[in-house]
């Protein structure tokens, strides 16, 4: 299998060489073929890698290293590092990846754009796979930093407007400071472990106390850096901009996988984690207040993206509130149906989108699904999927989340439960206002309504199908599953010596009820937002029309107009009080005054050269003189 | 001894037409005077046993070079006549200055105080094959990189001869 | 009464290429010709090649020997390219004097 490893991120480095190079020579078809077969072929390697760890749970860990960095006392060595946890997530990135590539050749077909967009698709999965494929904290920066490229290559894919640049722009900076924790984080790692390298650090951190200081502060600094790239609070405003990208780049950079890389980098880390409570606690805290924070932002949202958008933020909270219990296993199943559903609703959207040529704002949709029948039935499939419905993938996840909320404290449970129902709330709003009632677009739009191609019909399929039965993977005990996909992780999540024990067991009968009890909150609470929306029939207004706290809801909390005027304006202020002063008063002055004394200088110097050869050549031969004079008489 | 008049009668032959190469007013006889202190200089080769050597310094110095300089001096026309003087305290400071030099080396060499005697019966380190040996095994690169030199040199010589530069 | 040592000392050969070196940058100072000057040049490098290869035989070592085929190689190559520059020169200014070369002039 290792003479394997390294097609995995080779073949979409080479397409997007290819695409990137000849993106001007080769036709449409050709650069979505070669951009589409690169992630297939990746996908097909991480099949038989997978493979490997599904036969044999205590398989090996691959890993190949080489030396990198040897500078003084400074060795850091790259390679891979692929045990289950790589493997699972090699799986989503190429397999969801593939899916994405081929629905992109529909969607971006008239797109003059299409090779390149193609050419920064598989850059991102190179970079996306460089991050989980990675053996040390440094490789998984570089892929970390590769796909905070590609998603800003990707959200100002579109450069011409300059919203959209500004997106990519924003999405770029907040992660930049996210960014920053990480790379401290990895300064400590290296001041404390003297290594970047997985293993060794996994291997040290079991000596250190519980809540040592040392680990509490990587671990908070680690968050940082997944705050970012995540999207939590407070760096979560890049992503709903983040949707100014085509909506391919949506569905597979900022729903199911780039944003998962915080997660994936807390269960990597996860030892780590579980020796820190306090970190644990921070990271629980942040997750379920970002949680409910963008589902309530959810609610008033009108923006088909936006909505999922928010979505998206919310149901990464929930994750790292998962993570905050050290439910990890737990963590990894919902990111997996996550990305199944919510890939799914971004590329329905897009589908959507595309059959309203161009409309996103669902105020002017409705009724669409008897014009797009597929697009509905998938789109149905994982709205279902993410409000819980059993048996639907979302439930047992979801519902497994939930339980182990419920383990470490009940009072979680009901805020995790509450912005569940939130969830489910906007989904159904959603749902009902796009695929319900009567169409309320122009006459135009919707002559123009049909059904997209099979290109983007087939992932949408599939992605239904693995939405609607993905919660096979980790049926829980009480339905006579075998809890498959946690004892996969159970080599991954390490069991240190002497962590706290986290929760108590709770029966089934508990387990049943609070199941129960969701399902029926889920249904009451669709059976409300169906009697607005579709008996009343009843349709958002803008902001415009809203008071009061709906109003501040449907302009985000003004988050974004509170970190212009905190952040921003007087980054300005202080930037303009630098160029004034010390950029034009002394640095240019400084700068001027060399070249002038040098001008000044040479207007003396100059003399000396004559331009007479002979006397250079006189010149010359005094100094060898004096040169051997120097060194016969002195020294 | 034999060797050490052959050796004087050589240096002094050298020396000789090294000053009149510099003096003689008309360069053609600067040319001629050229030649001979290379034949001196191939004598002084055959005398420390660089047989090869002297053939080659003969066939690229006097029959070579020296024509390209004789050549040159006929197509430019050049003669005693239109030959250009420096003014006399040039020529005494140049000859101080040179004098200087002469001196100071000689200085260095006597700081030295090198005392070996240079023996003439060493006779096989520069026979071809010797010293073909050591061209070819040590310095083959050098000698390859070396040809690359005379390709440039036999390039640029041709397109500065050109009668317009392009 | 054959000598047991044929041989001159190497100071002999020392101060036989100073003088020949101090002739070439003579001739190099006193003239104006610019040919003149190539020559004095070639006078100095001989003398250079004469010194190695009396350390040569000093040494018994063919090294310094094939040093000496190289400086013959760059003479000839230098010789090639700067009597093409002076025949260029001359076609411009109409002389080989080296004092009208002053474009240098700062």
């Amino acid at each position: 299998m290792k003479e394997l490893i390294w097609l995995l991120p080779a073949l979409p480095l080479a397409g997007f060489i290819i695409n990137g190079l000849l993106r001007n020579y080769l036709s449409k078809t050709v650069a979505g073929l070669i951009g589409s077969g690169a992630i297939l072929g990746s996908f097909i390697v991480g099949i038989l890698v997978f493979q490997q760890f599904l036969v044999n749970p205590k398989a090996e860990v691959i890993s190949l290293s080489y030396q990198w960095i040897d500078v003084l006392r400074v060795h850091i060595k790259y390679g891979f590092y692929i045990d289950h946890l790589s493997a699972w997530m090699i799986l989503i990135i190429t397999g969801i990846g593939f899916l994405i590539h081929l629905y992109s050749m529909g969607y971006m077909a008239h797109d003059e754009g299409h090779n390149k967009f193609f050419a920064y698709l598989n850059l991102f999965v190179f970079f996306m796979l460089i991050l989980v494929m990675g053996s040390s904290y440094l490789l998984m920066f570089v892929g970390w930093e590769g796909v905070g490229l590609a998603s800003y290559l990707l959200i100002g894919f579109w450069n011409t407007n300059d919203d959209y640049n500004n997106a990519a722009k924003k999405a770029f900076i907040m992660n930049r400071i996210g960014d920053l924790g990480f790379l401290l984080g990895m300064f400590f790692i290296y001041f404390n472990f003297k290594t970047l390298d997985y293993a060794p650090i996994f291997a040290q951190a079991n000596m250190y106390q519980l809540n040592d200081p040392v680990l509490v502060t990587i671990a908070l600094l680690l968050f940082v850096g997944a705050m970012g790239k995540s999207a939590q609070l407070p760096l979560y405003t890049w992503l709903p901009d983040a949707m100014a990208g085509p909506t391919p780049v949506s569905a597979l950079i900022h729903a199911a996988t780039m944003v998962t890389a915080g997660i994936y980098m807390i269960v990597r880390s996860n030892i780590i984690y579980t020796l820190a409570p306090h970190a644990q606690t921070v990271v629980l805290v942040v997750g379920l207040a970002t949680s409910i924070f963008a589902a309530i932002i959810g609610l008033k949202q009108n923006d088909i993206k936006k909505v999922l958008a928010y979505s998206t933020v919310s149901q990464l909270g929930l994750l790292f509130m998962a993570l905050g219990v050290g439910a990890y296993s737990s963590a990894m199943f919902h990111l997996t149906t996550h990305a199944f559903f919510k890939a799914l609703l971004f590329l329905g959207a897009g589908s959507v989108i595309h059959g309203m040529g161009g409309e996103q704002d669902i105020r002017f949709m409705g009724g669409l699904r008897k014009k797009l029948p597929i697009t509905f039935f998938t789109f149905l499939a994982a709205t279902c999927a993410i409000a819980g419905i059993p048996p639907l993938s979302g439930f047992f996840s979801k519902d497994e989340v939930l339980l182990h909320a419920f383990m470490e404290n009940p009072a979680i449970w009901v805020l995790a439960a509450g912005s569940s129902v939130i969830t489910v709330i906007y989904m159904f709003r959603l749902y009902f206002l796009t695929f319900s009632g009567k169409f309320r677009g122009t006459e135009e739009q919707a002559h123009h309504l049909h059904e997209s191609p099979w290109s983007m019909t087939i992932p949408l399929i599939v992605l239904a199908i693995l939405s609607i039965v993905g919660g096979a993977m980790n049926i829980p005990a009480i339905f006579g599953g075998n809890e498959w996909l946690h004892h996969y992780f159970a080599t991954v999540i390490a069991t240190p010596t002497h962590a706290a024990a986290h929760g108590h067991e709770v029966s089934h009968g508990l387990e049943l009820g609070l199941m129960g009890a969701m399902v029926t909150l889920t249904l009451i609470a669709i059976f409300i937002v169906r009697n607005k929306y579709v008996t009343k029939g009843a349709v958002p207004e803008g902001e415009e029309q809203q008071t009061g706290f709906i109003r501040l809801v449907a302009r985000k909390f003004m988050i974004d107009e509170l970190y212009d005027f905190f952040i921003v304006k007087p980054l300005y202020l202080i930037s303009s009080a630098l160029y004034y002063v010390v950029e034009l008063r002394l640095i240019d002055w400084i700068v001027n005054m060399a070249g002038e004394g040098i001008i000044a200088l040479s207007r003396v110097f100059r003399r000396i050269q004559t331009g007479n050869i002979g006397m250079y050549i006189f010149i010359m031969v005094l100094s060898i003189v004096a040169l051997l004079a120097l060194k016969l008489f002195v020294i | 001894m034999i060797v050490d008049s052959i050796f004087f009668f050589l240096s002094f032959v050298a020396i000789l037409c090294a000053l009149l190469v510099v003096f003689s007013k008309n360069p053609i006889h600067s040319v001629l005077y050229l030649i001979l202190t290379f034949f001196a200089i191939a004598g002084h080769y055959v005398l420390l046993n660089a047989q090869f050597l002297a053939v080659v310094h003969i066939i690229v110095y006097a029959g070579a070079i020296m024509v390209l300089f004789l050549f040159v001096i006929m197509l430019l026309n050049l003669n005693a006549e239109t030959e250009p003087h420096k003014n006399f305290i040039t020529k005494l400071i140049a000859t101080i200055s040179g004098g200087l030099l002469l001196v100071t080396i000689v200085g260095s060499f006597k700081a030295a105080a090198q005392t070996g005697i240079v023996s003439f019966d060493n006779s096989n380190i520069g026979t071809i094959e010797n010293l073909g040996k050591v061209l070819f095994n040590e310095f083959l690169l050098p000698f390859e990189i070396s040809s690359i030199l005379f390709l440039s040199a036999m390039i640029g010589a041709v397109l500065l001869g050109k009668k317009k530069l392009v | 009464m054959q000598e047991i040592i044929r041989g001159v000392p190497l100071n002999y050969y020392l101060y036989l290429s100073t003088v020949l070196f101090s002739i070439g940058v003579l001739g190099v100072l006193l003239r104006r010709n610019a040919i003149i000057i190539l020559m004095s040049v070639e006078i100095m490098l001989n003398s250079v090649n004469l010194l190695l290869v009396a350390f040569s035989a000093y040494h018994g070592d063919a090294k310094a020997q094939v040093f000496v085929f190289f400086i013959m190689i760059v003479a000839a190559a230098e010789v090639a390219v700067g009597l093409g520059l002076m025949v260029l020169i001359y076609r411009n200014i109409k002389s080989l004097d080296i004092d009208f070369l002053n474009k240098l002039k700062g």
